[in-house]
């Protein structure tokens, strides 16, 4: 095996960084509106990696898959929330449990594990370089910080949104080939989770006048 | 055979859109009507399943004896909760009583299809979309009183829970890499494709995704360290869903990681995935018997006990034995009888004295002539007592540890099983079993005084279905309920 990445591999690779550090970008975002636009940016690459694994693995039902994904994630799901954060009239991102740099720490941290724990199963893969899908499980790690760090609900809700695209980059490496019907099902559940998480925010929004999560500490024991 | 399966799918569900157009009286009628209907044609479903490999309906439907155990589970569920509900809602009059109703009664019967769902569908892709459409549902549904309670129970549970779900999807996506290996790039995730090929799998792409798995659906279960949603949720959602998150919510979560186990089991062998279980289940034993202990909340309570009886069946499944997990099927069934009856009788006292506080609760058996003493012996039940049916669960659990050389770990279940009754019974006898309170000592004790009478023939009726269903599954098992149990108990055992 040649040690020197094909182009094909090399644009995997960085379409899969760009998504790592689009989060590490909302971990840091102060403003609500800027870390749904950097979700929007994070979905925009990931229908991209899409449409390019589909163009050259020739994987027609991909372009589909891409279509909706680009639809849902990246026009649908930013406008919902930038639409309920109009409404709620507050911009300012709950402020972290911890400090910003301990928090890019421990997200840089958790991000190494994932990428070395995953690296050292050696999956191969047909569809993209195997690297793209330790980056991916870094993804999906660092969102976990962002939903455990920050205390809004936009915050969170968004964290678990780009936690899935996380998981999406590393179904586009290992699971190109799942059956179009699967994939589909995948994201009208996103769908009505996405609608599930909205109405909930406006509830929350609703009964409190805040986005912050902080009063919610009533129930214990 | 194959039509049955299509049935069950499709009457909840028409069912649900209907009653958001009718009023809510036509409601309660029709969902009690669904879910007999549901509720017969699993249990007609039974014979095959106990005979034959297994039914299937077109390419996404398939059914064999252990989804057909987790399908009567949660049908049964959705009959004697509607018969509950029919009693239990007090809807103001007017506009607002009526929206609500009727957005109730539309979930319920969402939430109950969504779940009937999850054992029918054929594969791990469709099992987990099944399962999150179970969560999202289900947090509307916890959301629906408005609340503070409620709303923080149900942003708490969606987002725990979806992060679970997230886990849960990295899971089945590993799994499909794992067949890729055999399969080539593009296969179903059909269970018998994968049942089939899954000891070619390499091991450990197998062992990521199983512990993924568990991890992620385990969140669903109330494994500990991931069920912290539980208590908030159970507590703060009307008492009908709280017994249908309780009884077959948990069950159909804990009936995917048996489809995890299942494939895992003949990738790496038995003793692996047992192991992950094990530590899982006496981690929540553990944790839930000491929380039974210090518990005002009648329904906090109740959801502690959930979590002691899922990390029972976790431990169960961790035995390997094949009577231990004919133990852990029966039990599944067992307990989604006996803490639907608890939780029904809960709805019951919460109607009836206006709290869930146990200590404003006193006299609770003569303020509720019926409900009163039936609640007490679901309790009982649930604490393992004979005659009932989670006795018998139990002691097949026990005996199939005893005769692993683990046995340890049996004596431990047995202890903590211990501690979690002392618990139960403790705040049941105090407040059910004490007596009323005196109005004129009213202002020192705190206990709220009521009249003697039971708030609704309905519960009363949910809470006989649940028990005279306890009972059978205690004292006699019916012959082909037996058998397939055992086929099941030989599906998950390992081939080899």
């Amino acid at each position: 095996m040649s040690h020197v990445p094909s182009t094909y591999a090399g644009v995997a690779d960085t379409a899969a960084v760009l998504v790592l550090l689009t989060e590490f970008a909302m971990l840091r975002a102060p403003l609500l509106r800027s870390q749904v636009r950097l979700y929007a940016f994070q979905s925009l690459v990931v229908s991209a990696l899409a449409v390019f694994v589909a163009a050259s693995r020739h994987i027609d039902e991909l372009y589909v898959l891409a279509l909706l994904s680009f639809l849902l994630k990246v026009v649908l799901v930013p406008t919902l929330v930038l639409r309920l954060l109009r409404g709620a009239d507050a911009d300012l991102a709950g402020s972290p449990v911890v400090g910003m740099a301990s928090m890019i720490l421990i997200a840089i941290g958790v991000s190494a594990f994932g990428f070395f724990a995953v690296g050292s199963l050696h999956v191969h893969s047909v569809a993209l370089p195997t690297s793209a899908l330790a980056i991916a499980a870094a993804t999906v790690l660092v969102a976990f910080v962002l939903i455990i760090l920050r205390s809004d609900v936009v915050s969170q809700a968004i964290g678990f949104f780009s936690l899935e695209n996380g998981v999406s980059v590393a179904s586009l490496v290992v699971a190109s080939g799942l059956p179009l019907v699967v994939e589909v099902a995948f994201l009208f559940d996103l769908l009505v989770a996405v609608v599930v998480f909205g109405v909930i925010m406006r509830v929350h929004h609703g009964r409190t006048n805040t986005l912050s999560t902080d009063e919610l500490d009533r129930l214990k024991g | 055979m194959s039509s049955l399966l299509v049935a069950i799918i499709v009457v909840p569900f028409v069912v649900a859109v209907v009653t958001y157009f009718v009023p809510f009286r036509v409601s309660k009628v029709l969902t009690v009507g669904s879910g007999s209907i549901t509720f017969g044609l699993s249990v007609a479903l039974i014979p095959t399943a106990a005979h034959h490999a297994q039914v299937t309906a077109g390419g996404l439907l398939r059914v064999d004896a252990l989804s057909v155990v987790f399908l009567v589970a949660s049908t049964f569920l959705y009959a004697a909760t509607a018969v509950f509900a029919a009693g239990y809602l007090h809807l103001g009059r007017g506009a607002a009583g009526n929206r609500y109703g009727r957005r109730f009664y539309a979930g319920l019967n969402l939430f109950c299809w969504s779940m009937a769902a999850v054992p029918l569908v054929n594969g791990l892709a469709l099992l987990w979309v099944a399962i999150e459409i179970t969560t999202v549902l289900s947090a509307l549904l916890v959301a629906i009183d408005d609340t503070d309670g409620a709303t923080e129970a149900s942003w708490k549970y969606l987002l725990i829970a979806s992060l679970g779900l997230g886990v849960a999807l990295l899971a089945t996506i590993i799994m499909y890499y794992a067949g890729t290996t055999v399969f080539g790039t593009a296969y179903d995730l059909s269970y018998t494709k994968l049942l089939a090929g899954a000891s070619h799998f390499p091991p450990d792409v197998v062992r990521l995704s199983f512990v993924l798995a568990v991890l992620g659906f385990g969140t669903k279960m109330g494994l500990f360290p991931v069920h912290t949603w539980l208590p908030d949720a159970h507590s703060e959602a009307p008492t009908p869903v709280s017994a249908l998150l309780s009884g077959s919510l948990l069950a159909v979560s804990f009936y995917a990681i048996l489809r995890y186990f299942q494939i895992a089991e003949r990738t790496l062998g038995p003793v692996f995935p047992r192991n992950v279980l094990l530590l899982f289940g006496i981690a929540s034993l553990l944790l839930a018997a000491l929380y039974l202990l210090s518990q005002r909340d009648l329904k906090r309570l109740l959801a502690y006990s959930s979590v002691e009886h899922m990390g029972i069946l976790a431990i169960g499944m961790s035995f390997g034995v094949p009577i231990a997990v004919v133990g852990v099927l029966l039990h599944v069934l067992a307990h989604a009888a006996a803490k639907g009856t608890a939780f029904f009788g809960a709805g019951s006292v919460i109607r009836k004295y206006a709290t869930k506080d146990m200590a404003n609760i006193r006299g609770g058996i003569g303020a509720l002539p019926w409900s009163g003493p039936m609640l007490v012996a679901a309790v009982l039940a649930l604490s393992a007592m004979p005659p009932f049916g989670i006795f018998r669960s139990e002691f097949l659990i026990v005996s199939g540890g005893l005769s692993d050389p683990r046995d340890t770990v049996a004596a431990l279940l047995v202890i903590l099983v211990t501690i979690a009754f002392f618990g139960l019974s403790w705040f049941t006898t105090q407040t059910m079993l004490s007596p009323d309170p005196d109005p004129t000592t009213r202002g020192g004790t705190g206990a709220i005084a009521v009249a003697k009478g039971e708030v609704s023939i309905w519960i009363v009726v949910s809470m006989v279905i649940g028990l005279v269903a306890l009972v059978i599954l205690g004292v006699h098992l019916p012959s082909q309920l037996s058998q397939l149990l055992d086929r099941a108990a030989s599906e998950l055992g390992s081939p080899r």
